[in-house]
């Protein structure tokens, strides 16, 4: 571990600040000291932010759901609300990590997590990622975990986050307060960046963008699940998992909101996926062909080779689950 | 005084079976429990002594090659470094298993990546981490390095006295109504002990005093003076607690020849932790793999043949070599045999003893094997293997000193409703989960190894043992404790076990599931001998004596202890020591399990619903520890069929995943409720406990019952472990 000094903000805006000036926000920490110890990220100023006052889960005007940056995992999936209203998104928590890491993980932190990559936990190891321009080792190594889409030949590492792939699914949006004051809000989609040949950028924020909360639609009607596929029971990143959502009007699928986890640089949604289920009734046919234009574009790397036919059981069985009557 | 006996032949009196205290067998608490619970049990990095400093091993980044130089300058300026220290006696690995000697040293020639070639030492761990994080290595990489058992340029040996063969398997093969002849798999592990190798190194003058983390300190004494190229007598180390070794702690590793060396370079004591990645990279790690088993049976599915060939690696000069077939050869009958066993030359992690070397590994595989014998026979896995349960050691033509498996594969099968079973694969359901159950044969040898311990009963009427053996967390403060209760008639609280110092009698150290028979017997040895002196004192014959609470009764007249002592102590010394036994007699331990899994249809993920131990290893010490063991060694097991796995790059062998978030054990969520029962029963070839090592006996093929329930479920058959998702996906029923 590198030496480094150490603040607590004591505001949202005075954090914003010091961020821009160069510190690394800390959370939950459950993550980045891990990374620190390794050497892996080495900032030199630290910006506690888990004392601001963004632990909060409440009601929007339009019916939706203000989470909090610095909610903890533990508390968002025991929330009545979104155990009721949003059952993927605490299902998919609980799916994450450890009691004792979901106790100090923030929201915040969870969408920010990085790569579980071999090869970028080992510094011995080039890797564009944490060393930008230094290749990446993975491509042609050991490539179990990574991704079969929206990878690079920069670099094929995955987002392991559990959480963010419920949210992606769910519409969620992201606000964001930037160093001059002014507050954003970005969907999902646009808040996490592919590789391509700047695979150490994995968002869109500036210096000094603190994320202040991330807000849920109001929720809709019909079925949700998050299914995780791992090598161990608990306690294992996600080979792959589906967080998705049914409404069925008439007999036919009006909606579908569906993302995948553990198959790419960011929680994956497929609009592809996504219209060939809706306006039809539910079939195996009628999944298989979904499935199939899921994995169309897939790339695998050896290894990971076996994600697409994982891939697409897990993404029938779950629409199976939330067709069924 | 010393009583000593060397196992020649067997000795039926039980005299365990004689004494009246009752509590040897009991399942008693272990005494340090709540030191250790509560976080008091000092650790060896929870004994610092004052102005300690702290180093952390720097490791190489290639594979094979020479470090040429190192350019300290610039971490040398850092904040708190004190020294960065490079030396021809730091060690390339730690030594095998009672090498009783250095390792190899020198950090000049670079044969696996992980290795370590400099100390770095700070104030605090985390500067000399950061130091050793920036270290700059001048390394010259060879232009070829076999990494991959497969790979063309590795050198492959097959030393003649492991190869063996009798009668005429081939022909065994033609002429067999069932045969199976296949390769199976398995990929290297890690102990995965849950504290890191730390040594704490002071020196007074020229006598060193090390505080680390060990399983057998006589060995490891010698190890480190002979590293240091200083007399044994220089050497003191103390390991009272240890927190986990399952192998990887038998010999003396790098960080604690590098903390000695530096402890006496720079005046003051010095502590060096492993990180964990360093565990992963430095300490032996098992070998992986390749086993071809061919096995010929009748009609009956008498067993005919049996081959087994085994393929294991190793850095070039490490004698250790996994010993895949070692139960192989007395388990199952069968006339026509052949043994094989080549080591692949590689630079990957030298390999060395984890966790039940041998049949952790060979007997899953052969246990996979006797399943598919079951499935093309049609005949049920536990009445195949009852047809084939040798009357002798086949391979030696002597006797067993005793043999359990019949009970164990029966008590098992009974216990866990065996029958009626499906034994048409892929249908039981359970919703999308598709539910089997499969059985192994649990087998290991046993084993004495040379123990003295010292027993002193003193003048308060109370007892102490005194020995440098070792608790690696497998319950030796109860198990010795008890049996010096039991033979002295008081009660547990009045005995005081004290362990882990070389000052103290030299043990035979933790390993091999040998300890508490092998050291269990010197502390009963000298036992005896108190017994012979209090029946001086009382003018009794040594049968007329009973101890009991503190009380000797002879005849009628019952004296407290302190009384007959009159103020004085008694003294004594066991020394237990193998002998001709060995060679007359097989001696192992058995065991059954049985295993139901679920396999889910979709993902190919699999659970394990429940498990059960059979397992007989003579008398039964500590009936609470000894289940322990055996809890543990099958959730090893069931690691070993589902997740365990050291992964290694292909192009430099360096392993990719060596942190507990990557290499999975199995967690609380993988481990259903496990059932074990210990059957009764005494071994006189033994010792004169009658008890046999349990340590590693849950291990040994815990992993086949699990991968042949698998195919019970699925009609997949696994034979690369583990079997992981991926390599079921393809096969499952729709």
């Amino acid at each position: 571990m590198t030496p480094f000094d150490y603040t607590r903000a004591s505001s949202p805006a005075e954090a914003s600040r010091l961020g821009r000036e160069g510190a690394t926000f800390i959370a939950g920490g459950t993550n980045l000291l891990d990374l620190m110890k390794l050497e892996i990220m080495t900032p030199d100023r630290l910006v506690d932010i888990s004392r601001l006052e963004l632990d909060g889960i409440d009601r929007t005007g339009d019916g939706g759901l203000r989470i909090g940056a610095m909610v903890r995992n533990s508390d968002l999936a025991a929330d009545a609300i979104v155990r009721k209203h949003y059952p993927m998104l605490a299902k998919a928590l609980l799916a994450g990590a450890s009691g004792q890491l979901r106790n100090k993980a923030t929201t915040g932190g969870n969408l920010l997590q990085r790569t579980r990559c071999y090869y970028f936990y080992d510094t011995a190891m080039p890797c564009n990622k944490r060393e930008p321009g230094s290749g990446c080792q993975a491509i042609g190594g050991v490539t179990r975990l990574h991704a079969i889409f929206g990878a690079s030949e920069h670099c094929i590492a995955t987002h392991p986050s559990d959480m963010a792939v419920a949210l992606r699914a769910l519409d969620a949006r992201v606000e964001i307060e930037g160093a001059d004051g002014a507050v954003r809000n970005v969907g999902l989609d646009e808040f996490y960046r592919l590789p391509g040949d700047t695979p150490h950028i994995e968002s869109i924020l500036a210096p000094g963008d603190l994320i202040t909360s991330v807000i849920l639609p109001p929720p809709e009607e019909g079925r949700q699940t998050y299914r995780k596929v791992r090598d161990r029971a608990s306690y294992a990143f996600a080979l792959v998992s589906v967080a998705g959502r049914i409404r069925m009007e008439g007999g036919r699928i009006a909606r579908a909101g569906f993302a995948f986890g553990g198959v790419a640089p960011r929680p994956w949604r497929d609009r592809d996926f996504e219209a060939t289920l809706e306006g039809n009734e539910p079939s195996p046919a009628l999944f298989e062909r979904a499935a199939d234009a899921l994995v169309a574009n897939a790339s695998t790397h050896g290894d990971n080779a076996f994600k697409v036919p994982l891939l697409k059981r897990t993404a029938q069985a779950v629409l199976t689950e939330l067709t069924e009557s | 005084m010393t009583t000593h006996i060397k196992m020649d032949d067997r000795i039926d009196r039980d005299r365990l079976e004689e004494m009246v205290q009752g509590v040897i067998g009991r399942p008693l608490d272990r005494p340090e429990g709540e030191l250790k619970v509560s976080g008091r049990a000092p650790y060896a990095m929870d004994d610092l002594p004052d102005g300690c400093l702290h180093g952390v091993l720097v490791r190489s980044t290639i594979a094979k090659g020479k470090l040429e130089h190192i350019d300290a300058a610039a971490v040398e300026t850092l904040p708190g470094i004190r020294a960065v220290l490079r030396d021809d006696r730091f060690t390339r690995n730690p030594a095998q298993g009672m090498a009783g000697e250095a390792p190899a040293q020198g950090t000049d020639e670079i044969v696996y990546f992980g290795q370590p070639v400099a100390l770095v030492v700070a104030d605090s761990f985390e500067q000399a981490r950061h130091g050793a994080q920036m270290l700059a290595l001048k390394m010259e990489g060879a232009d070829e390095a076999a990494v991959n058992p497969s790979d063309r340029n590795a050198q492959i040996e097959a030393p003649k006295k492991k190869q063996s063969s009798t009668g005429d398997l081939d022909k065994a093969m033609r002429q067999a109504a069932f045969t199976v002849d296949e390769t199976y798999t398995t990929p290297g592990h890690v102990s995965a002990a849950m504290e890191p190798h730390a040594s704490v190194a002071r020196w007074d003058g020229d006598s060193l005093t090390l505080h680390g983390s060990y399983q057998m300190l006589r060995f490891n004494r010698a190890e480190l003076a002979d590293s240091l190229g200083i007399k044994e007598e220089k050497v003191r180390i103390l390991a009272p607690y240890v927190g986990g070794g399952f192998g990887s702690k038998l010999g003396i590793s790098p960080e604690g020849v590098a903390a000695a060396i530096a402890a006496k370079e720079l005046g003051v004591p010095v502590a060096v932790a492993m990180t964990r990645q360093n565990v992963f990279e430095m300490v032996l790690r098992r070998s992986e793999t390749s086993q071809h088993i061919r096995l010929a049976a009748d009609e009956y599915g008498k067993l005919t043949g049996i081959g087994h060939e085994a393929l294991v690696s190793n850095i070039s000069g490490e004698e250790f070599s996994e010993p895949v077939t070692q139960a192989t050869p007395f388990l199952y009958r069968g006339e026509n045999r052949v043994i094989g066993h080549r080591i692949a030359r590689i630079h990957r992690t030298p390999a060395g003893s984890v966790r039940a070397p041998g049949e952790a590994v060979g007997l899953t595989a052969l246990e996979i094997a006797l399943d598919e014998l079951a499935v093309k026979s049609g005949i049920d896995p536990v009445e195949l293997r009852l047809r084939n349960i040798p009357d002798e050691d086949p391979s030696k033509g002597i006797p067993f000193s005793s043999h359990t498996l019949s009970e164990a594969l029966k008590t098992g099968a009974r216990h866990f409703g065996w029958e009626p079973r499906n034994r048409e694969p892929g249908k039981v359901r359970d919703g999308e989960w598709l539910i089997g159950s499969g059985m192994a044969s649990a087998a290991r040898v046993n084993m004495l190894i040379e123990s003295k311990a010292r027993v002193t009963l003193t003048n308060d009427g109370r007892a102490s043992v005194e020995t440098d053996m070792t608790d690696i967390g497998t319950g030796t403060y109860a198990v010795l404790g008890q049996i010096a209760a039991e033979m002295l008639g008081l009660p547990m609280a009045r005995v005081n076990t004290i362990l882990g110092d070389t000052d103290l009698p030299p043990a035979s150290g933790s390993g091999g599931s040998f300890g508490a028979a092998s050291n269990g017997t010197a502390v009963f040895l000298a036992c005896e001998d108190i017994r012979r002196q209090l029946c001086e004192r009382l003018g009794c014959a040594p049968d007329e004596l009973t101890l009991k609470d503190g009380y000797a009764t002879v005849a009628n007249r019952r004296t407290s202890i302190q009384d007959v002592l009159g103020g004085s102590d008694l003294a004594a010394d066991g020394h237990a020591e193998p002998g001709k036994a060995e060679k007359k007699v097989r001696q192992a331990t058995y065991g059954s399990y049985f295993a139901e899994v679920a396999v889910n249809s979709v993902t190919g993920e699999t659970r394990v619903r429940k498990m059960l131990g059979v397992f007989a290893a003579g008398r039964i010490l500590n009936a609470k520890t000894a289940r322990s063991q055996c809890l543990g060694g099958m959730t090893f097991g069931i690691g070993m069929a589902l997740t365990e796995e050291l992964v290694h790059d292909h192009r430099d062998g360096h392993i990719v995943n060596r942190d507990f978030a990557e290499y999975h054990l199995p967690v609380n969520a993988d481990v259903p409720q496990i059932d074990v029962v210990l059957l009764e029963e005494r071994d006189a070839w033994a010792n004169p406990l009658h008890a046999k090592g349990i340590g590693e006996l849950g291990i040994c093929g815990a992993a086949a019952s699990i991968v042949n329930a698998i195919y019970n479920a699925t009609g997949v058959r696994v034979r690369d472990l583990p079997a992981t998702l991926d390599k079921l996906l393809e096969g499952l029923p729709s």
